[in-house]
């Protein structure tokens, strides 16, 4: 059995609001962290494999900034560029998808109406649609679907969701533990093994993201296809670089550019 | 000036975008005299193959088998190398253009489909397209069908088995992966084409 040689994906995620990228760090302080177009093509540049940008306010007055934002971002980069927030329709997904970004990740828009998944992939591909799960821990192996920013819960067991999104055409899943998120202590391992091995479509490992080591842990123990992370590569914490060669070291294909 | 056939399958911005960084002119066009008046002709596409319906026949296949018989270096992206082959199982009802012999199939329940991300490719020495492209580099690839080698594979990939990541005969060139989403290595095969 030849040994596998598909990468696994170190993605970068810009939090972006009112065209600035933003990190609230544990939720208390926003951070101004700097332009998306320049941080893209800088993550880009340091060897990160895609870039997400979401838009964490989401509010209709700033949709034409964020447009803006994703237009200039894309110009700027030429790997995959996935953009989330506020996307609500098959006119949403269209109105970013024009502006040169290759995917669109939806959250809560897809637990209300689950056809949307469906209505994208149909007209751009499978590919091209991304299925956000916000989850948060309810029991020793059970996960909870939240919406509306984890403010509110769907009512949806995360590995359910996740199995009745891919047959509606998502082609990938991007998976949050919010008892994880802003923490740095590591990804959930547990939730991304159990929603990894159970869909047979790529899981994108999300929240939790300190250290290097945090990123062996999850393709090793947490079975992710991706991992994606926002403050650590932001504020200089740690290089993308540095977290590959921390990879490679422990044997995990991964696609080196310095 | 190379014209981006826009056909209606998916988003053709991102290669516009990157042959115009690389410093060449296109347009990504649905006319059929535009087509015969490039040089070039890029055929992008993601999605269904039935997507690839009206390169079949009617202005579109015309003008592009038109270019074909001039020997106009013609490039097909994903979808597009898959429609290079002589059709795929996806939509058994339809041909393909056959430049290349044998049929995609889709890849089995053994891995996860699509095949999402980064992946490395064998590179034949003979090839024009992939000059300078060292065997064991990385490009970006996402699809759920698979071309199957054939003689004029001129790279290959591996993801459940080997298939045809790049294929090349005279001026007529595919490659699954995505050359304008593959950072500077993809940006140099699409450069390597927009010389000929």
């Amino acid at each position: 059995m030849r040994s596998e040689t598909l990468a696994k994906r170190i993605i970068a995620c810009l939090d972006v609001d009112g065209g600035r990228v933003v990190k609230g760090v544990q939720f208390e302080q926003i951070r101004d962290a700097g332009d998306p177009a320049e941080l893209a093509a800088a993550h880009s540049e340091a060897g990160a494999d895609e870039i997400v940008l979401l838009d964490i306010t989401a509010t209709a007055h700033s949709r034409n900034t964020l447009l803006e934002t994703v237009r200039r971002t894309a110009n700027q980069i030429f790997i995959p560029f996935t953009v989330g927030g506020g996307i609500r329709s098959l006119d949403d997904a269209a109105a970013v998808l024009d502006c040169g970004c290759d995917k669109v990740a939806i959250n809560s828009a897809a637990v209300a109406d689950p056809l949307l998944i469906s209505r994208i992939a149909s007209r751009y591909g499978s590919q091209a649609v991304v299925l956000a799960i916000d989850a948060r821990q309810s029991g020793t192996t059970a996960w909870e679907v939240y919406v509306w920013g984890g403010r509110k819960p769907a009512g949806l067991d995360a590995q359910a969701w996740a199995k009745r999104t891919e047959a509606m055409g998502a082609g990938e899943i991007l998976l949050t533990s919010m008892d994880r998120d802003g923490t740095q202590s590591g990804f959930d391992c547990s939730l991304t093994r159990t929603i990894a091995t159970a869909a047979r479509i790529p899981v994108i490992a999300s929240g939790g993201a300190g250290e290097p080591r945090h990123f062996v842990e999850v393709f090793q123990q947490g079975a992710a296809d991706a991992a994606l992370a926002a403050s650590v590569f932001h504020f200089g914490l740690k290089s993308v670089n540095s977290i590959k060669q921390e990879m490679r070291d422990a044997g995990i294909p991964v696609r080196l550019t310095c | 000036m190379i014209a981006i056939v826009d056909y209606g399958a998916g988003n053709l911005a991102s290669v516009a975008k990157a042959i115009g960084h690389l410093g060449h002119n296109s347009v990504v066009t649905a006319d059929a005299d535009e087509i015969r008046r490039a040089d070039k002709v890029i055929i992008p596409g993601v999605g269904n193959f039935t997507a690839t319906l009206p390169l079949a026949n009617g202005d579109f296949g015309t003008a592009v088998r038109q270019a074909i018989a001039e020997e106009k270096p013609l490039l097909g992206i994903c979808l597009g190398l898959q429609w290079m082959f002589e059709g795929s199982e996806e939509a058994p009802e339809m041909n393909g253009l056959a430049t290349f012999r044998g049929t995609c199939t889709r890849f089995s329940e053994a891995v996860k489909s699509p095949h999402v991300g980064w992946n490395r490719i064998e590179v034949q020495p003979r090839s024009r397209l992939l000059k300078g492209i060292l065997s064991g580099a990385y490009l970006y690839f996402t699809h759920s069908y698979r071309a199957p080698i054939c003689d004029d594979t001129i790279a290959t990939c591996f993801y459940e088995q080997k298939f045809t990541a790049a294929a090349e005969r005279g001026p007529l060139f595919g490659v699954q992966f995505h050359p304008e989403k593959s950072g500077t290595v993809g940006l140099k095969v699409l450069g390597n084409f927009c010389a000929f």
